[in-house]
This record gives C-alpha cells, structure tokens and sequence, in this order.
C-alpha cells in the first residue's frame, strides 16, 4: 500500500474513482463543501463523520443518485457525469443502499438473478431454475458467504444475511468496478458483523473490487479499511491511511472536533 | 403448549427447510384450503347420499369452473398489490361482443377472436390508466365495470339473447358439459407455468414484492402491469364466451360484480395476498373448488335460496379466518396469533415427526 498515490500529479491515474470539488446544497444547507476523494484499486476506504455532516449525500452523488451542484468525478481517468443510478452501474459503481433492495418473497437464488436470469425456449423465456440454483451456490461459496440453502426466501434470512446477500448481488455484475456500501453494519448483531466484515475483507482481495464503506463504528472500520476520510461540515478533513493513524488518535480527534463545535455552537 | 412448539419453529428459520417441511412451510395456505375442501367434502357426503355422485360431480365441476377461471385470472393482479374488479362484467359483456361482430358480417370464429381482441383492449385500458394515469386500480377497474355494464345494457336493450354458433365449436367453447372444467383445467396448467416457470412469472412476484427493487433491477413495472391486466381481461371474456355456450342464453343485466368476487374470493381462499407478493394458481382452484364446494353443496342439502347466501358467506368467512390466523402465525411480517400459532405447530411436529421416519 502506497497511500500518497493518486493524491497530486500524474500518478492519480491510479485512482479508479476521484472527486474533485464536489459540492452539494440542499436549498440553504450545505451538505458538501468542495469535497476531493480518490479511491485505489482494490482499496477500502471508510467514511466517517457525524450524522449530518455529508457522508450519504457524497455515496448517493456517487451511486448516481443525486447530481452534484458543481465538481467532477472520474472514473478510471475519465471524467463522467451519471444520470441515474443505472447509468452509474453501467459504469461499474454499484450501491447497497441501506434499504438493501431484495425481493422478500423470493428464493436467495432468484434475487441474485433478478432480471439476469438463466433462460430458455427463447421468447417464453422458461427460467432455468436447478442452473441458476448451482450458480448461486457456487457464487456464494467462492465469496464466502454461507447461506444454510439458497432456496430460502430472503425474507426468512436473518438482518446479515440479506445484508450479504445484496452485497453478493451487486458483486455478481461482471463489469463492477466500485462498490459503494452505505452503513452495511447497522442494527447487526457480533455474528452478523463478522459475516460482512468477513465478506468486505474477501471481496476485495480475491475479486480486487474497490469498496467505499459508511459506517459509525470505528472499531469496526478499522478491521476493514485500508484508509480512512473524516467529513465534517462537507468536508473531507482527515485523509490517513491505517498505517498512519491509530484508532484510539481517531476517537480523541473526533471526541476534540466535537467540543469544539460545542463551543463555536456548530453542533448539531 | 406454545413454548414448547415455538422451539422448534425458531430453528426452523435458520437450519435448511428441506423435503416435505420446505413444501408445508411453503404451501401452508393452500394445504389449509385443502383440508377445508376435505373438510366441506365429507360434511355433504355424510349429510346427503346425493353429494358424493357422478352426477353431482359434473355439477360441481360447473360450479366450480367459472370460480376457478376467474380466481386465475385475478392471481397476477393480486400478486402485483393490484385487483381487477371488471372481470366479472369482462364476462357479461364478451359474448355481447361476439354477437355485436357477427351481426356486422364476420363469420362466427373470428367474431369469438375479435371479441377477445376488444377485451385485451378494455385490459391493457386498465392497466394504462393504473400505470400511466396513477388512478388506483380498484377505482380503475370499477369504473370500467361500470362502463361496460352500460355499454352491454345500450347494446341489448336490456332484453336477453342466444349466443351466436352452433355443432362443434359451441361444444368445445362450453356446450359440452364438461367443456369448461377443461378449460379450466388447461388455463390453470398454462398460467401455473407461466408464474412458476417463466421470466415473466418471476418478475410478477418480484414487482408485487418489491416494486421498488424490482424497478432498482431494471425490470419494466408497467409493462409486467399492464399485461396482467390484459391477460385478466382476456381471461374473463374467454370465460364469458364459455358460459355464454355453457348456458344458451345471454343476459345482460346479470350483476358482473358477484363474479368477479367469487374470483377474488377464491383466490384469497387460496392462500393469496390481498396486499401483493404472494399466491399460486394451484391455490386459486383449490380455493375455487372450496367456494363451488359451499355453493353446490349447501343446495343439495336443500338449504332455501335466501338462506343460501347467508352460509355461503359464513363459511367463507370461517374458510379465511382460518386461513389468516395460520399465516399469522408463519408470517415474516405479522405478529403470531396464538389459535394460528397452535394449528401451525401441529404441521411443524408432523412435518418433523415424517421426516424423522423417512431418514
């Protein structure tokens, strides 16, 4: 890991997805100031900050969600401008949204193909059900995710396996590139975490997919990420990576940020 | 009791459902309606030698055909959180229309088709303006009923007629007496593969599960919509034709309302959700054979015609609220009620005590 890469010069075509000056108003709120961020390779970088302080509002202007009022993104080099969050997947940027996006009422296996189903007889499209069954259980043994049958409907499947489930969906498209999780160890159990910690940690070496994750707990994000951004008030203010920065030194600087915006009275 | 049985229950969500146990945890709801067509069955066996018959069963099958035709078409719409209240008069009308183009000169077959052509028409309206005019389909699909309730009522003056055909096409399109149950036998084989077995199918239960992440993987909601519509409308024309044959007589002023609940009703029965993302055409016949069960049965039995309806309602009432209570109690969503909760632990320690003798 080299982590000044990427952060001046030529050398930030290794970078596969770079932000500059992102900004961002809701009416009079601004939600982000400038933001410059640049991901590597096979990286995992996590967002952290306070609610509020922009994280979401720069993941949704990634996933395509929202447009950024000014600034641009590049996306292995090229400059791209995403109207919808199929056009960012188009590209490669794939989100798991907190909502996670999967069909209760059906199997594990249907919800990995959703609309990329395994077909024949041509125009009546008659599913290929035990194909796509192998499939997926192949799928989810190579990445690591253990789910007792892929025939369960995902609805019966506890809060983290649905969580790895939608993260193994949107890693089964073939051109991803980024994968974008937003808080993916909410209301999770210590099992459950270490399932997903578990898969993050896998995808990114094995699959070599880089990985934005949102999360409040540091503990946790130390366990993944490689680097670590602090957004506070729309802007990035920390950029280290995990070499550089201790976890106890990230706790006092936030801790200290904070008494500070409860004297300026910025607090939120 | 509930303690005890809930232990079992718990691992049961998290340890792989395989065999006989996957199949009832699956299928609970239709199981339930085959225990209450069971049920039904031997209550009018033991209560009038006449019930369980040959003859008896040709009425029956007549009874219960129309039910499941409608109940079949309604699934898909009911899956997608939709309903079509315009099947039913779908079905007054369609052989109106038949006799409306063979009145202008197209030959009697082609009539039947460009009559059901009309009622695709009237679907894909329905679902244009649930999709596209975002006008709730209840109040959609009840207007169109209305309308064409109004529309078969100008056309014939009120006054009744014979449908237009003769020899064997009539007997193939519902002369023959047992025509329509094979009909509905051969509907219900085709649009079990089509929910079961195609894209088309799999996206319907998606769309009616998640519409928005059905939309998220780029499936077309409106356009899975707007077909279940047409195939609803289709669907009841296609029954209208067969009963108009069936019956001999058209009337116009029947009511197509009560038609189309008796679908509706039986595709409940059946175990499908009123609120989207659950059911099968297996369990709109079984729940079309329980409604024709109640209708044919209670007759024999020689309940008064004004009474009739009071049972008939009873036992639906009784038929759903023991439906209700056993999806509560294996519902992803619903709290667990405790009646529910009991009869659902009775399967579960069957279920287990099955599998424990099969291994």
């Amino acid at each position: 890991m080299t982590p000044n890469d990427g952060t001046n010069g030529l050398a930030g075509v290794q970078d596969v997805l770079r932000t500059e000056q992102i900004s961002m108003s809701f009416g009079p709120v601004v939600a982000l100031q400038n933001v410059d961020l640049h991901l590597q390779r096979g990286e995992i970088l996590g967002l952290v900050g306070d609610n509020g302080a922009g994280k979401s509002t720069l993941v949704k202007i990634l996933s395509g969600l929202y447009r950024p009022d000014g600034g641009r993104i590049f996306l292995e080099g090229e400059r791209v401008r995403f109207r919808s969050v199929q056009h960012a997947r188009q590209h490669g940027i794939e989100t798991v949204f907190q909502d996670l996006a999967l069909v209760g009422e059906l199997s594990v296996y249907h919800n990995l193909f959703l609309n990329r189903e395994d077909t024949r007889g041509g125009w009546f499209r008659f599913l290929r059900n035990r194909a796509m069954r192998t499939a997926a259980r192949r799928f989810l043994d190579e990445i690591g995710v253990d789910i007792p049958s892929v025939d369960t409907p995902v609805a019966k499947l506890s809060g983290g396996q649905r969580q790895a489930i939608a993260v193994a969906r949107a890693v089964r498209r073939e051109n991803i590139k980024v994968l974008l999780l937003d808080e993916p160890l909410a209301a999770m159990g210590a099992k459950e975490t270490s399932l997903i910690i578990g898969l993050i940690n896998s995808l990114s070496k094995k699959a070599n997919i880089s990985i934005i994750v949102i999360d409040h707990n540091y503990t946790h994000l130390f366990e993944i990420c490689d680097r670590i951004n602090v957004i506070q008030h729309g802007q990035v203010t920390v950029d280290k990576s995990l070499s550089e920065i201790k976890l106890e030194e990230l706790i006092e600087f936030m801790v200290q940020s904070f008494r500070r915006d409860v004297a300026t009275g910025d607090a939120k | 009791m509930n303690s005890n049985a809930s232990v079992p229950r718990e691992v049961s969500r998290h340890i792989p459902a395989s065999g006989l146990r996957q199949l009832i945890g699956q299928h609970l709801s239709e199981l339930v309606g085959i225990l209450v067509a069971v049920a039904l069955a031997i209550f009018f066996t033991i209560g009038s030698p006449n019930f369980f018959t040959f003859d008896n069963a040709l009425v029956l099958s007549q009874f219960i055909a129309p039910f499941a035709i409608f109940a079949l078409a309604e699934v898909p719409v009911l899956i997608l959180g939709e309903i079509d209240l315009s099947v039913g008069q779908m079905y007054i009308v369609s052989p109106f229309f038949v006799t409306y183009f063979n009145h202008a000169g197209v030959p009697v077959l082609p009539s039947i088709i460009l009559a059901l052509l009309v009622c695709c028409g009237l679907g894909w309206i329905n679902g244009l303006v649930t999709v596209k005019l975002r006008v709730p389909s209840f109040i959609a699909t009840l207007g169109m009923a209305f309308a064409l309730r109004g529309i078969v009522l100008i056309y014939s003056n009120g006054a009744p007629t014979n449908p237009i055909g003769s020899d064997t096409l009539v007997n193939i399109l519902g002369g023959w007496p047992w025509s329509e149950a094979f009909w509905a036998l051969g509907v219900a084989a085709l649009l079990h593969v089509m929910l079961r077995g195609t894209t088309f199918g799999l996206h319907i239960v998606a769309v009616g599960g998640n519409t928005e992440s059905a939309r998220e993987s780029g499936i077309s909601v409106d356009y899975i919509k707007i077909w279940c519509f047409v195939l609803c409308a289709l669907l009841g024309g296609l029954m209208g034709i067969l009963d108009g044959y069936h019956l001999g007589s058209l009337d116009p002023a029947t009511d197509g309302l009560t038609f189309t609940f008796y679908g509706v009703t039986s595709a409940v029965i059946g175990g499908t959700a009123l609120t989207g993302g659950r059911g099968t055409m297996v369990g709109a016949c079984i729940g079309a054979c329980v409604l024709g069960m109640i209708k044919d049965g209670f007759l024999i039995l020689g309940t008064s015609s004004f009474a009739l309806d009071l049972v008939t309602g009873l036992t639906i009432l009784l038929a759903m609220i023991l439906n209700v209570q056993i999806e509560r109690a294996t519902s992803m969503r619903g709290r667990r009620g405790s009646f529910g909760h009991a009869v659902s632990s009775v399967f579960s320690i069957f279920a287990q005590r099955r599998k424990g003798r099969r291994s």
